[in-house]
């Protein structure tokens, strides 16, 4: 089996387009395990096509201004960009990605996860291909619940996982009934809270781009997160971000936590984390709808249009992002690491099921997750925890630093909404979404 | 008048805690690079852990430190060197030979620093692709020249003005051109300012993170490039980052106690009148 694995591998890697000649391409990229993993691999990608890589690894926020300065001057400094499903539909129709619909046939188009290929795709072209994606669902203290007497649904409402954090919370033991995202920014707490009001039947705009963030389900969302955060959440969680968050729950500290699938593979590795083994896995918690309870977001790998190595860095992402790579991943480095959410195949792989507990879970949330119908009612936008439009990251960042406010205590929740509707109608009439 | 001995004792012990104040970021950065990750996030913080060099093997396998090492070394001390040639010939005209614009014409100058650098990102960026100076080191000692620019020259007239000008003026009487006065009586006399002006753009330009950021990719990327790597959005990189930080500040800080001498000395000049 693992001959026939190799030969199908090197088959493809053969096949894959590459360069005539040997030729040096740059990747920017964010520095995260998945990241890392393919950086140590692609040494094979080199060896068998004879291309180099030069590797530029940087901070999201800085990656991000660098690659959109790169591009919009033209600057070609890079010839492979890693960015998300924000960005990709963005950027595609600005012309600033090339299309990548013309792969080998062994790469299977067909294998991506569905959502996650619409999400990388303006209309049917594939402008990005996904190295990892993720989804949002509730992690929580299997260990805890048991002590007391509590049983987690597969899908729980809000009001539950209210009564839950309530009865888990023993603040004398430093013992958090529920952590979740605090720290301002349209990719950290907004990406949380965008679920909770999508839940609660909310949406950021109606169908005229009026933002609505005064609106029932944004009072009643965020009412219902402040309170149950000074309740039964950790102190000072208004700095609390996804890693912030990651350090609490694996030390112990929180009792559940809603938030990112990708962080199951952290918390059940026992050099990260002193919960391994101890955690279970189920939907993201819901309150009147289902729609957009759970977020979609995909790191991907994409070609700009001003790459002058066009072809190396599209036979790169062919391989980086293939069947055989998550194959050559689990084999080589262990079937928990390789990489979610992107291909229908690897949650039929056995070995890989066998070695992520939360698998089942996490597919489950990414394919109930639909960026095109994010919310209860028709919206002009697509995104679940994000609008895809240039002007959200500022809007999003404004909004994210006056619920920050609310919940730090420095402002009530109506002042905050209100300051948020109103910097957000300015936002959008700036940028024309508004008369 | 001889300050009383307890006024000493509350000098010396506000001294030491806003010294140690000062330090504590540092130390504590240091100690941090020596945990595990899992170390690095604890609550309550640990003084006290079981240390590890696995931070530093990471970050060595993964960055190419001795790469970034070189290039901050010839973007600082090529973009200070640069720098004082520019500025020194300014600082002696408007020193020696004042005119009615002297003043107008510093405050211009330091004016230029008061601009937000990201307000000409894109100018900079075009101008540097356009004339293929974009991630080369060439590239950014000219912008680092020109950024630490104003400072220098503001540093060497401060130091410049303390010369008396009699003596400039009575060794152009013994028929010493404007090269000699200022190779045989301006540099002995003002060497320790112009170090220590030296001294400080180096460390401008070593620290200097927007434009090293910005216009560099692969080739001539410094350590604040290199220390960027390592903050990573999910997963823990504490440890890692400060294993990175304590690399990047480790030559500078070498330098800065083997000049310390020199710095002080520079700073508290004024002594030759």
């Amino acid at each position: 089996m693992r001959q026939l694995t190799g030969a199908a591998l090197a088959a493809f890697l053969l096949a894959a387009p590459c360069a005539a000649s040997a030729t040096t391409i740059t990747i920017a990229t964010v520095n995260n395990s998945d990241m890392i993993v393919m950086q140590k691999l692609s040494a094979q990608w080199e060896q068998q096509t004879g291309n180099k890589i030069n590797w530029v690894v940087l901070e999201e926020n800085v990656l991000r201004q660098r690659v959109t300065t790169d591009i919009a001057t033209h600057g070609g400094q890079f010839d492979v960009i890693t960015i998300g499903s924000y960005e990709t539909p963005i950027w595609a129709k600005q012309g600033w990605l090339a299309p990548l619909n013309e792969f080998p046939a062994s790469y299977d188009y067909d294998d991506l996860l569905p959502q996650v290929r619409s999400a990388l795709s303006v209309g049917k072209t594939l402008f990005a291909a996904p190295f990892y994606a993720e989804s949002s669902f509730t992690m929580y203290r299997k260990d805890l619940f048991a002590q007391a007497g509590l049983t987690m649904p597969d899908q729980p409402t809000y009001a539950q996982i209210e009564q839950f954090a309530d009865k888990l919370t023993d603040k004398s033991k430093q013992q958090y009934g529920i952590c979740l995202r605090g720290k301002p920014g349209w990719g950290e707490n907004m990406a949380y809270l965008s679920t909770l009001v999508n839940t609660n039947g909310g949406s950021w705009f109606d169908m005229n781009w009026k933002p609505q963030l005064t609106s029932a389900p944004w009072e009643t969302a965020i009412n219902f997160y402040v309170d149950l955060m000074k309740k039964d959440g950790p102190p000072g969680a208004d700095s609390n971000g996804f890693n912030e968050n990651q350090a609490l729950f694996s030390t112990g500290h929180c009792a559940m936590w809603i938030d990112s699938t990708a962080a199951a593979g952290k918390l059940e590795d026992p050099s990260q984390s002193q919960v391994a083994g101890k955690i279970g896995f189920v939907k993201a918690p819901v309150a009147v709808t289902t729609h957009g309870a759970s977020w979609l977001w995909a790191w991907s790998l994409a070609v700009p249009t001003t790459s002058t190595h066009e072809a190396a860095a599209e036979s790169f992402i062919a391989w980086a992002t293939s069947k055989q790579y998550v194959d050559l991943v689990g084999k080589t480095q262990g079937w928990v690491v390789a990489p979610p959410g992107t291909r229908t195949s690897t949650y039929e792989n056995a070995d890989y099921l066998n070695a992520a507990p939360f698998a089942k879970a996490a597919i489950a949330a990414i394919n109930s997750a639909d960026p095109n119908h994010p919310t209860l009612n028709p919206v002009p936008y697509t995104g679940v925890q994000f609008v895809a439009i240039p002007p959200f990251q500022q809007v999003g960042t404004v909004v994210g630093q006056d619920i920050a406010g609310a919940l730090s205590g420095r402002s009530t929740v109506s002042a905050a909404l209100q300051s948020a509707q109103d910097s957000t109608t300015a936002a959008m009439q700036q940028a024309g979404y508004l008369k | 008048m001889k300050a009383s001995f307890a006024f000493r004792i509350w000098v010396s012990l506000l001294g030491w805690g806003v010294a140690l104040a000062m330090f504590f970021p540092v130390a504590w950065m240091v100690l941090t690079s020596f945990k595990t990750e899992i170390d690095a996030v604890a609550t309550p913080p640990l003084l006290f852990f079981h240390p590890t060099l696995e931070n530093y093997a990471q970050v060595n396998q993964l960055g190419d430190y001795a790469g970034a090492v070189w290039n901050s070394i010839a973007i600082s001390f090529g973009s200070t060197a640069l720098g004082i040639a520019l500025a020194m010939p300014a600082a002696y005209a408007m020193a020696f030979f004042p005119n009615r614009w002297t003043k107008d014409l510093l405050l211009w100058i330091l004016s230029t620093k008061m601009m937000p650098a990201v307000g000409v990102l894109m100018p900079i960026y075009l101008i540097s692709k356009s004339t293929g100076l974009l991630d080369t080191k060439t590239g950014l000692i000219a912008i680092m020249t020109l950024a630490n620019l104003p400072i220098i020259v503001w540093m060497l007239y401060t130091f410049f003005k303390e010369i008396p000008g009699d003596i400039i003026e009575a060794s152009r009487m013994d028929g010493a051109g404007a090269l000699a006065q200022i190779r045989i009586v301006l540099l002995p006399l003002a060497g320790p300012g112009i170090a220590s002006t030296g001294l400080l753009a180096v460390i401008l330009s070593w620290n200097e993170a927007f434009w090293s950021l910005n216009l560099t990719a692969v080739h001539a990327a410094p350590l604040t490039a290199f220390i960027v790597a390592f903050s990573s959005p999910q997963g823990l990189f504490w440890a890692k980052l400060s294993a990175a930080s304590t690399l990047a500040v480790a030559p500078i800080l070498v330098f800065g106690w083997m000049t310390q001498r020199q710095l002080v000395r520079g700073l508290t000049f004024g002594a030759v009148k």
